[in-house]
């Protein structure tokens, strides 16, 4: 990978701005990510790591500075800080899936039509779809829960059901904002094994999470933390070859 | 094309969906829709029926009637104008008519009075009616509103006081059947002798002429040269009384309809407000659409299936219920308003009949504001943040 | 005459329609002063969620005009028996002087409204929606057109007089009768028949050019291309009243262009006219489609729209050159001995 898949050139978000609650919530950030490998955005809440999120994963623009993404079909690099709305959503299919932190499953409908949602826009037929969702399903161990509607199931498999749905175009990047927020340990152990496991499939991994159980982690490979809207640190994780002594790639 | 048709269809799957999800708050508005469209749906359809069967009660009409005039008011018109009609160039056939009205003490009902010409010239706008060859003297045949109203059936006598106060004792021969009853109900038909006695008119005068024109493309040409000949008489065409008709039914619904303006301007507050007052549930929906990478464009699409579906569910519906209302209930709930009042209320079965214009009318009458109401609120809703259920 | 439930029904359609192409075109000046798209601010994103309203109220004003352009003519048909002298539309539409022009506009609203939207999808694949500027010029100068349309239609329901006596198509499309459509009926039926698949013929050939050779430099095949569609409507429409109307009611002086529309005639005007509506839209698109091609953005999309777009006008094209032949074969009428 020789170009970074997302660089951040002294990105600055202001909220409701122009109005009198106007609020800076991330102030001159400078980032670029790999497109592989798991990173943590760690800080306390308040410290804009939802925005920042929100910033890459092209759900909204920057009041200044610049945001390039390179595409994951055509390689190309395109600047998208002031991208109309339409193409961030295009571009944000492709490339992104979310998980966010109350999961946001749509109630009423089943599991398997919640994973299927973020397929619909793309003109695949309908069967296409269904052999996907239900492939992303047994993946992650909750495919005898595909027709139950989703308010009836179990917090770990709403978070798996969340995963899949997050999966289902098949991105190279999953972005997750707290995933782990109310999970106990044994539920925060398998989340972290589906993570390896995506890392390893060669897919980025980018979280937020202020839970130590994830960014101690040995598959992050990288912790940038946020202060007061501010970058204030970025380490390698216990995965990164910069931590075993530059023992080879991962 | 094979895409967009795959995306139309998940997501008209998907609208179906949330609406099945959201049954109470939309079975509201789709009965208020499918009522609005029930009522403005009977009224074209009655008014159209009506029409219709005006209409065909003026296809055995005669090309020309001819009244004279005296005064300005109708009077007889006696055998010297008929042989100078038949002597016009063009003229098939020249008959005289004896026709009148009758008011009856006895129930306070106005009848109509007809010597049937032998069933070759048909008489005073009732021609959807085979009255057959005129009735012997001493015989009449009745319209079903008088029988009832008298109560009398086929066989029994049928008591009348002339003007003049003298007893008119007749047996009754038939009784119209019901399907021509619209024109029939309060008919009288009897033989040229007992008309005359009974409104003591003599021989030789006749209510008005009927003429029949071989040529119909010469009806005008007749009529110039039938005036110079009786320049005391009028002229009726057939052609004018189906304009006066289409008129005066046309008119009667446009105003019922303009009227009803105020309840489809209030279903379209209804519409705007159900569309623009959502729930948070169906907010929060909408975000995570947008989050999970719908676009704008789509979402707003899928609203608009909604809608559409929505407004085809309330106009089949409306349109259906509206069509048993009129053809099968004989418009029970719009009769006292189209149709006029009179003692001799007529049981008519209409003829079932949808015309493409009155359902275009009628579809850009209702849909058209529906929509219209929603696409504001729609927009809206569907352009909120797609990070807000990151906040 | 204004109660009339059709005529009420137009009159809202107009309404409806002059007030989503006005909401549209209010939005549009704010966006010819405003639109910054190096700008990432909230009042760019704001006018950039607008650009969705404005197209959803224009597709809404296309569909309104699609389904009134035919109840105005199946009404002013239907309405005929009330006026002295008219047998179908033609004579409706004649009874005062604002009823042809506002049919005339009323179709020039609806394909200023089909290339508008032809214009909008192709710029919203642009990621710098770089023809915005002129698409919102453009609507700002359908607005006037649409508001001309609900005027003179209005002028026209307020002055139908049911005694005014009109003439009928027997003498409005009639070779002895002054006026356009009185020339257009006597246009001699070899002459218009040779313009009418003469012009076919010309434009599929321009449009298989189009379409294997590209638009050409400066764009002009294409350019040709949509105004080629503006003259073949026009000899379509020549074509129809003079020779093949005649053809329909098997009578060499009948020319009605609207009676065609009847049940009697089985309804085989809406096979000639929908062909040939069809085909204009789609072909007055090309032009501006091809075009787009110049704007780095638009570079990969335009030539698949046009492409596209041109297949469609020529396939219509064709299909009424077919519907019109076939009528000219069937018929019993014998015009070139």
């Amino acid at each position: 990978m020789d170009t970074p898949m997302l660089t951040l050139r002294a990105v600055t978000k202001t909220h409701n701005e122009g109005e009198e609650n106007a609020c800076t919530a991330l102030h001159d950030i400078d980032l670029s990510l790999e497109g592989r490998g798991v990173t943590v955005l760690r800080g306390p809440s308040g410290s804009g790591k939802s925005t920042l999120l929100s910033l890459v994963g092209c759900l909204s623009r920057p009041t200044s500075g610049r945001i390039h993404l390179r595409d994951p079909e055509t390689a190309e690099v395109r600047d998208i800080s002031a991208l109309p709305e339409r193409f961030l959503t295009l571009l944000r299919r492709r490339t992104f899936g979310f998980v966010f932190q109350s999961f946001n499953l749509i109630h009423g409908l089943s599991a398997l039509e919640n994973v299927m949602l973020p397929a619909y826009p793309l003109g695949q037929g309908r069967r296409e779809i269904i052999t996907r969702a239900t492939a992303w399903l047994e993946r992650l161990d909750v495919a005898h829960k595909a027709r139950t509607p989703v308010e009836l199931l179990s917090g770990g498999e709403v978070q798996r059901v969340a995963i899949a749905r997050a999966m289902v175009n098949d991105p190279p990047v999953l972005i997750a904002d707290e995933p782990t927020a109310n999970l106990d340990s044994d539920l925060v152990r398998r989340f972290l094994e589906i993570v390896a496991r995506f890392r390893d499939e060669g897919r980025m991994v980018l979280m937020t999470s202020h839970d130590p159980r994830v960014w101690e982690s040995v598959s992050v490979d990288r912790v940038v933390t946020l202060r007061d809207g501010r970058i204030a640190g970025d380490e390698p994780g216990p995965a990164s070859p910069a931590r075993q002594g530059g023992g080879g790639a991962p | 094309m094979i895409r967009w048709f795959r995306v139309q269809v998940l997501m008209i799957d998907y609208t179906l969906a949330s609406m099945a999800r959201r049954k109470a708050r939309n079975l509201g508005l789709l009965l208020v829709y499918a009522a609005i469209l029930f009522v403005l749906a009977s009224v074209t359809l009655f008014t159209g029926a009506l029409r219709e069967e005006a209409v065909r009660a003026l296809v055995g009409a005669p090309e020309v009637t001819v009244q004279r005039m005296v005064m300005g008011r109708h009077a007889l018109i006696d055998r010297d104008g008929l042989e100078a009609l038949r002597a016009i160039r063009g003229v098939q056939w020249a008959e005289g008519r004896l026709w009148g009205y009758f008011y009856d003490t006895a129930n306070g009902a106005n009848y109509t009075m007809i010597v049937p010409s032998g069933g070759i010239v048909p008489s005073g706008g009732r021609e959807a009616v085979a009255y057959g060859a005129p009735p012997e003297p001493g015989f009449v045949r009745i319209g079903g509103g008088v029988a009832r109203s008298r109560g009398v059936a086929p066989g029994d006598w049928l008591f009348l006081l002339n003007p003049q106060g003298r007893l008119f004792k007749l047996r009754v021969e038939a009784v119209f059947p019901s399907a021509s009853e619209l024109v029939s109900a309060d008919l009288v038909v009897l033989s040229e002798a007992d008309f005359r006695a009974f409104h003591t008119l003599p021989e030789g005068v006749f209510t008005d002429l009927a003429l029949g024109v071989r040529n119909p493309r010469e009806i005008t040409t007749i009529v110039e040269k039938a005036a110079l000949v009786l320049p005391d008489c009028r002229f009726i065409t057939r052609r004018d009384i189906l304009r006066t008709y289409d008129a005066l039914f046309d008119w009667r619904e446009g105003i019922l309809l303009a009227l009803m303006g105020g309840a489809i301007l209030a279903f379209m507050i209804l519409a705007w407000d159900k569309a623009s007052g959502q729930s948070p549930e169906e907010r929060r929906e909408i975000g995570i659409l947008k989050a999970i990478g719908w676009e704008t464009g789509e979402v707003i699409r899928a609203r608009l299936w909604e809608s559409a579906l929505v407004s085809l569910f309330a106009f089949l519906a409306g349109y259906l219920l509206a069509y048993l209302h009129v053809f099968f209930f004989s418009a029970g709930l719009l009769r006292p308003v189209l149709q006029g009042w009179a003692v001799l209320y007529p049981e008519i079965h209409l003829t079932p009949r949808i015309d493409g214009a009155r359902v275009l009318t009628l579809f850009l009458l209702t849909v058209g504001p529906y929509v219209a109401a929603t696409l504001v609120p729609i927009w809206r809703a569907a352009v909120v943040d797609p990070d807000t259920v990151m906040r | 005459m204004i109660f009339q439930p059709a005529i009420l029904a137009l009159l809202l359609a107009s309404l409806l329609t002059t007030l989503a192409l006005g909401g549209g075109a209010v939005f549009g000046a704010r966006v010819l002063r405003h639109w910054d798209p190096t700008n990432g601010a909230a009042s760019q994103l704001r006018l950039e969620r607008g650009t969705y309203l404005t197209s959803t109220l224009v597709g809404f004003a296309l569909a309104v005009q699609g389904v009134a352009l035919v109840l105005f003519v199946f009404n002013a048909d239907r309405m005929a028996s009330q006026f002295v002298g008219a047998m179908c539309a033609a004579g409706t539409l004649r009874v005062n002087g604002f009823g042809m022009p506002a049919l005339t506009l009323r179709i020039g609203v609806f394909f200023a409204a089909c290339l508008w939207l032809a214009l909008d999808h192709l710029d919203s694949q642009g990621y710098d929606y770089p023809l915005i500027r002129v698409k919102y010029a453009l609507l700002l100068a359908v607005l006037p057109l649409a508001l001309a349309a609900a005027g003179l239609e209005l002028a026209y329901f307020l002055n139908l007089r049911a005694d005014v006596v009109t003439s009928c198509c027997s003498r409005l499309f009639t070779p002895a009768n002054a006026g356009i459509g009185g020339d257009l009926a006597a246009l001699d039926p070899a002459l218009a028949l040779g313009l009418l698949f003469g012009g076919l013929t010309l434009l599929l050939s321009l449009g298989t050019l189009l379409v294997t050779r590209g638009p050409g430099r400066g764009n002009w095949v294409a350019w040709t291309y949509s105004g080629a569609n503006v003259v073949t409507f026009v000899l379509g429409m020549a074509g129809v009243i003079s020779v093949v109307s005649p053809y329909v009611y098997e009578n060499p002086n009948h020319h009605c262009p609207f009676c065609l529309l009847k049940p009697e005639y089985g309804f085989i005007g809406y096979a000639l006219h929908g062909p040939l509506f069809a085909a204009t839209a789609a072909g007055l698109a090309v032009g501006p489609l091809a075009w787009g091609r110049h704007f780095p953005s638009l570079r990969t999309v335009s030539p698949r729209l046009f492409r596209r777009m041109a297949l469609l006008s020529m396939g219509a094209c064709a299909l009424f050159g077919m519907v019109s032949g076939a009528i000219i074969l069937r018929s019993g009428l014998v015009l070139f001995p």
